[in-house]
């Protein structure tokens, strides 16, 4: 019997996190995206308020591959996807890992809504070529991929499930309080649910919504009350981009978090990026849904604390 | 001080005076949000359970315990009887402030008791103890349908699941941080 049985017993789910990663690849690479490997160690992260990166030198590890993906699709790179790690300082958790898997994938001439459809067609392709079925069952909460995916606004989320507006929880700076307390244990109970339209102000690379620019076009999939990604229709306008880091920025600053550099080559080529629209995938989540497994601890081979 | 980044399941913190144990704990960051920890906590002298969400950069002040070397006696009634070695003062500590420890408490076994200034509130076992199998059911060779653990009620009353290859009256060590089966104690 190995002498570690803890990482002896994850080889079923290890070998599951496999197969997962296998028909992800195989999705993309089906529908001509290119797979593309951009570095882990940059010089300027995306400033976002409250995601930190591990700092390297005077470089950085990426928290997500954004930047350098924008960079491609600015160059002409229509369709693009990638599966890599991203590292974010501080975040431990049942579903937090400092150092996890992420799939993000671009399309241009595409937004936020036409990759709703994407992103619930390449899960439920996923799950069943990797043989999970059409349904699952997560901390006994009973999945069913087949049937349309739940739609719904942030604002009807907050009418139907907490006691204050989108509004009024922004201006009580409650926002994150209500959605992870009121609202997210409803998301994705009995089929996944996408949340959509975002106070502008939490989406920072995202195209505001043009008949109401209270709200950038941005959305969350939920499952079993997890939240499994993040998507943009992209901001494509450089000037507004460098505001909007401005901001972002100084409220780092303001909090006492370190400056990042300023990611200049993205703001300028930001001018040649086409109308796209992107997402990010935790694809432990996806595979710790799948396996109804208690912690994210229990799909990757080692957890930090057992390095 | 802690700050919110230090909670985690069995810290104990003073709220409002009181002494908190937190008994649950989880890190949350709703999409671009900030980092929340959100905790249940139960205050170690009344039990109450208190639900706190808390940010990053709050603080809180530890709760000052003092932890005394103590020799478990006896059970009596609802109570469990303590003894300090160096001056052979007892304490009797009720089932219900021990929760789960009273589970791994054989005769004799050392313990650190927690007191809040002169209050008993609890009791720190070993991490990890030794307790006998009263009970299980018999593992059939050559049983390929059952699953890899069954039940068995261990000498001091605590049911858990072991591995099929235990057998009534052996003895194992229990992981009391998290009350699962650690291994047979062989001989």
């Amino acid at each position: 019997m190995a002498i570690n049985r803890i990482l002896s017993d994850r080889r079923a789910a290890l070998t599951r996190r496999a197969a997962t990663i296998r028909e992800i690849r195989r999705y993309f690479q089906d529908r001509d995206y290119l797979e593309v490997e951009t570095p882990l160690l940059i010089p300027a992260p995306a400033p976002e308020s409250h995601i930190d990166a591990f700092q390297v030198g005077s470089w950085f590890l990426h928290t997500s591959p954004e930047l350098c993906m924008k960079r491609l699709l600015a160059a002409g790179y229509d369709r693009i996807f990638q599966i890599c790690s991203c590292w974010r300082q501080g975040e431990r958790g049942k579903r937090h890992l400092p150092e996890f898997t992420m799939l993000e994938w671009y399309r241009s001439g595409c937004d936020y809504l036409g990759l709703m459809e994407e992103c619930e067609a390449m899960i439920r392709q996923v799950v069943e070529a990797a043989d999970y079925g059409t349904n699952f069952t997560f901390h006994n909460q009973h999945i069913d991929l087949s049937v349309p995916w739940e739609r719904i606004s942030v604002r009807e989320a907050f009418l139907r499930y907490s006691s204050v507006t989108m509004e009024e929880a922004c201006k009580r700076d409650q926002f994150d309080e209500v959605m992870v307390e009121d609202i997210e244990p409803h998301l994705g109970l009995s089929r996944p649910t996408f949340i959509y339209d975002y106070p502008a102000e939490r989406g920072a690379l995202a195209r505001l919504r043009q008949d109401d620019p209270s709200v950038a076009e941005r959305f969350e999939l939920y499952m079993g009350g997890v939240e499994l990604a993040n998507a943009f229709t992209e901001l494509t306008d450089p000037e507004e981009q460098r505001t909007r880091f401005a901001n972002e920025e100084k409220y780092r600053r303001s909090i006492g978090k370190p400056p990042y550099p300023i990611p200049e080559k993205f703001l300028n080529e930001l001018t040649d990026m086409p109308p796209s629209a992107g997402i990010a995938l935790g694809v432990d989540r996806l595979v710790m849904l799948l396996l109804d497994a208690a912690a994210i601890d229990e799909v990757v081979a080692f957890t930090p604390e057992e390095l | 001080m802690y700050s919110a980044a230090d909670l985690r399941k069995g810290l104990k913190i003073t709220l409002d005076g009181d002494p908190y144990l937190v008994i649950a704990f989880d890190f949350s960051k709703p999409g671009k949000g900030q980092a929340l920890y959100r905790t249940k906590m139960r205050n170690m002298i009344n039990g109450t359970i208190l639900d706190r969400t808390y940010r990053s950069g709050e603080t809180f002040e530890p709760a000052r315990l003092e932890e005394r070397a103590m020799q478990y006696l006896y059970k009596e009634g609802d109570n469990f009887c303590f003894m300090d070695n160096q001056n052979y003062e007892q304490i009797a500590i009720s089932e219900d402030l021990l929760g789960d420890s009273k589970y791994y408490l054989i005769d004799n076994l050392m313990v650190e008791v927690l007191l809040f200034g002169d209050k008993p509130i609890g009791v720190n076992t070993p991490n990890f103890v030794n307790l006998r199998v009263l009970q299980t059911d018999p593992w059939i060779k050559g049983d390929t349908t059952g699953s890899d653990s069954k039940p068995a009620t261990l000498e001091t009353g605590y049911v858990l699941r072991v591995p099929p290859f235990i057998e009534e009256g052996e003895l194992i060590t229990i992981d009391t941080r998290t009350g699962e089966y650690s291994t047979r104690v062989k001989g």
